[in-house]
């Protein structure tokens, strides 16, 4: 995260041109880093895939095609052109353009990591600011063990007991896939995110099928998020309550209900932004976990399966998109920041 | 203190050492409220598990690995009962012995990779911090996207290509992966600290008087930093428990044969519960639950006691006298 200082003078076009410029070093080192780790693994890569039992012609005709029979400088130079014009490369267990992955995949993890963030706002910006406004009460004492114990909650474990409880004991949801199979053969894809193609389609069935598998792995998600911005709220809004402005407004003589809801609230919650993206690659991580225990085809459950299949190629390209995807995010957040709050200035 | 009182302190460096000690435990001695409370409560959840982890063999009725006892198997995917307390899994081993076995994994895993990420992540920040140049701006570069990275994702792919070296998979590279995760935290809070503390008075004054970098890195600069660390050490623990567990959940921690792993335990329970099965997922997750819980409550309490925008002091408002406007002042 790039620090912004306190300079007047300089125009947003400048800070987003600087700050844009300043986000080249830094997918270029991530692209580095993740290039570097994957070389310097010993053992032949395909062979690794592969198992022992693959004739030699093989592999050879294989580590031609995947470009490292090549001297190692050629191949980096490869990668970088390869992903600057999106062309992440294939798979070496089963040939599959990483485009495809990104595509279909990526719009599964998309769909479970936006209705996630709508639920960790949901529960963290109201659980945050009551045990805020409240602090020392039992509302707050409430609101903050509340928090703890779902940050403490792994979220494998917090799916595992939503499965058992409304899936198994009460029968209410599914506990497992994106969708019915039914719903997954007769839908047609427009997006590959389900929600939309459903609505897209305006087929009713296919949207209550899907709901009611995306609700399990959401909450899931959402609730862990959530324990973070119950945290953070909280001890914002107790900042805000002690500022000068504050203690200004109520020395004014306005009436103590707006100066804590008009005042310090707004104030309270326009670090929330920057939170929201600090917290992404939380999410991220999150989803990679929420996938794998909801069977949820996304992006973090290929990385696990090609883990498995030890396909380097497979997992060098999810983890390189994992990192582009980082850093738009952390862009995006800072350019939002600097419309909201005029002070970020380089 | 009383006892140190009253022995003489060996040098003036030793007793100076004293009083600095006295300064920074005081804030914790003199917490209060809720955060005493959540000290207190926290510390004592840890505590449990420290025994649980240090006194396994004695406490636990079996091995974390054995499924039969005097040549008779286990019952496979049993229910609690008086004979095993917390039910046994598919492979008939005891879930009660797996999950406190698993105390000791989780809580040496997590030491060697804290100790091992302090250990780098601070002396490294305080140089970089102190010194600046190209090495601190390389660094930073470094850290800083290494930072913005989900460190799951970091720890998994260390993990992973850690197991497929000859280091092969166990607590050393569970601990490996989580310190290469946690390493740019640390730098990142104790360089920018220095940076901060690199133009203080008594920095400058130091220098003036023709102090080495090392004698006020390690004098002026080491003390000030340091209070930071125990914070942020005790909510990273608790942070490498959920990442340790996570691993484990995705077949990148200890395997099943070298200790028993909670994360594991659970990911073998996913299959179990869809036939509801709850025995051998709830009680590894509550222990989670519970060890993470009372780190934070630690970590947090130790947060708001030493973290002075936080803090509340024992004594209460301040009340100024009410001025009458009418009257004339003295």
């Amino acid at each position: 995260m790039i620090r912004s200082r306190l300079v007047t003078g300089t125009s947003l076009r400048t800070y987003l041109i600087t700050r844009i410029a300043l986000v080249v070093p830094m997918v270029f080192i991530l692209l580095t880093l993740v290039f570097l780790l994957m070389r310097v693994a010993p053992g032949n890569p395909i062979e690794a895939a592969l198992g022992g039992h693959v004739p030699p012609s093989v592999i050879k005709q294989i580590e031609h095609r995947q470009g490292l029979d090549k001297p190692l400088i050629v191949q980096y130079g490869d990668y970088l052109w390869g992903i600057l014009r999106g062309n992440f490369g294939t798979t070496i267990t089963d040939n599959r353009p990483l485009s495809q992955i990104i595509t279909q995949n990526g719009a599964a993890t998309l769909e479970l990591t936006f209705f996630a963030m709508l639920v960790a706002i949901a529960v963290g910006v109201v659980v945050g600011l009551v045990a805020g406004r409240f602090r020392d009460t039992s509302l707050d004492v409430f609101g903050r063990l509340f928090g703890i114990v779902i940050y403490a909650m792994p979220v494998f474990f917090i799916g595992l007991l939503a499965q058992l409880t409304f899936g198994v004991w009460l029968g209410w949801l599914p506990i497992s896939d994106q969708a019915s199979p039914l719903t997954q053969a007769l839908l047609q894809t427009h997006t590959n995110v389900y929600f939309i193609d459903a609505i897209w389609d305006r087929n009713w069935a296919a949207l209550w099928d899907v709901t009611r598998h995306l609700i399990l792995p959401a909450m899931t998600l959402g609730l862990v998020t959530a324990g973070v911005f119950i945290r953070l709220i909280r001890i914002n809004v107790i900042r805000t309550l002690r500022d000068d402005y504050i203690e200004a407004a109520r020395a004014r003589g306005i009436v103590e209900r707006r100066v804590v809801y008009n005042h310090a609230f707004k104030n309270a919650l326009v670090p929330v932004i920057t939170v929201i993206g600090l917290n992404f690659a939380l999410l991220l991580g999150g989803a990679v976990l929420t996938e794998e225990t909801f069977n949820w085809p996304g992006i973090g459950h290929e990385l696990v399966l090609y883990l498995g299949n030890r396909d380097y190629t497979a997992v060098q390209g999810i983890i390189v998109v994992f990192a582009l995807v980082v850093v738009a995010v952390s862009l995006l957040v800072d350019f939002l920041n600097a419309f909201v709050d005029p002070r970020i200035r380089y | 203190m009383a006892a140190n009182a009253s022995r003489p302190a060996r040098s003036p460096h030793g007793r100076a050492r004293l009083i600095a000690l006295g300064q920074a435990t005081k804030p914790i001695r003199e917490a209060t409220g809720t955060a005493r409370t959540m000290l207190w409560v926290g510390v004592a959840i840890t505590l449990f598990f420290v025994v649980l982890a240090a006194f396994a063999p004695y406490i636990s009725p079996y091995g974390f690995n054995q499924y039969k006892a005097n040549g008779v198997r286990f019952a496979q995917l049993a229910h609690p009962s008086a004979a095993h307390w917390m039910g046994t899994t598919v492979l008939s081993t005891d879930v009660m012995s797996r999950v406190i076995w698993g105390a000791q994994t989780e809580l040496t895993v997590v030491a060697i990779a804290l100790v091992m990420s302090v250990s780098i992540g601070v002396p490294l920040g305080l140089v970089s911090g102190y010194f600046g140049g190209p090495l601190d701006r390389f660094l930073v570069l470094i850290m800083d996207a290494l930072f913005a990275f989900p460190y799951l994702l970091i720890a998994i792919v260390i993990a992973f290509l850690l197991s497929s070296s000859s280091i092969g998979q166990g607590v050393f590279t569970a601990a490996i992966a989580i310190t290469v995760a946690y390493v740019p935290l640390y730098f990142r809070v104790v360089r920018n600290h220095v940076v901060s503390l690199r133009e203080e008075s008594y920095v400058d004054a130091a220098r003036a008087l023709g102090a080495r970098p090392r004698t006020i890195i390690r004098k002026y600069v080491f003390f000030n930093v340091v209070q930071n660390v125990p914070p942020i050490a005790t909510l990273n623990a608790a942070d490498a428990i959920l990442l340790l567990a996570a691993l484990g959940f995705l077949g990148y921690g200890i395997q099943p044969t070298q200790g028993a792993e909670w994360g594991y335990d659970i990911n073998r329970a996913v299959s179990d519960s869809a036939s509801g099965i709850w025995w051998t997922a709830i009680f590894p997750g509550l222990a989670i639950v519970l060890l993470v819980t009372g780190l934070t409550l630690v970590g947090e309490g130790l947060n708001e006691t030493l973290n002075p925008v936080l803090r509340r002091r024992r004594f209460g408002r301040i009340e100024f006298d009410q001025l009458d406007p009418e009257q004339p002042r003295d």
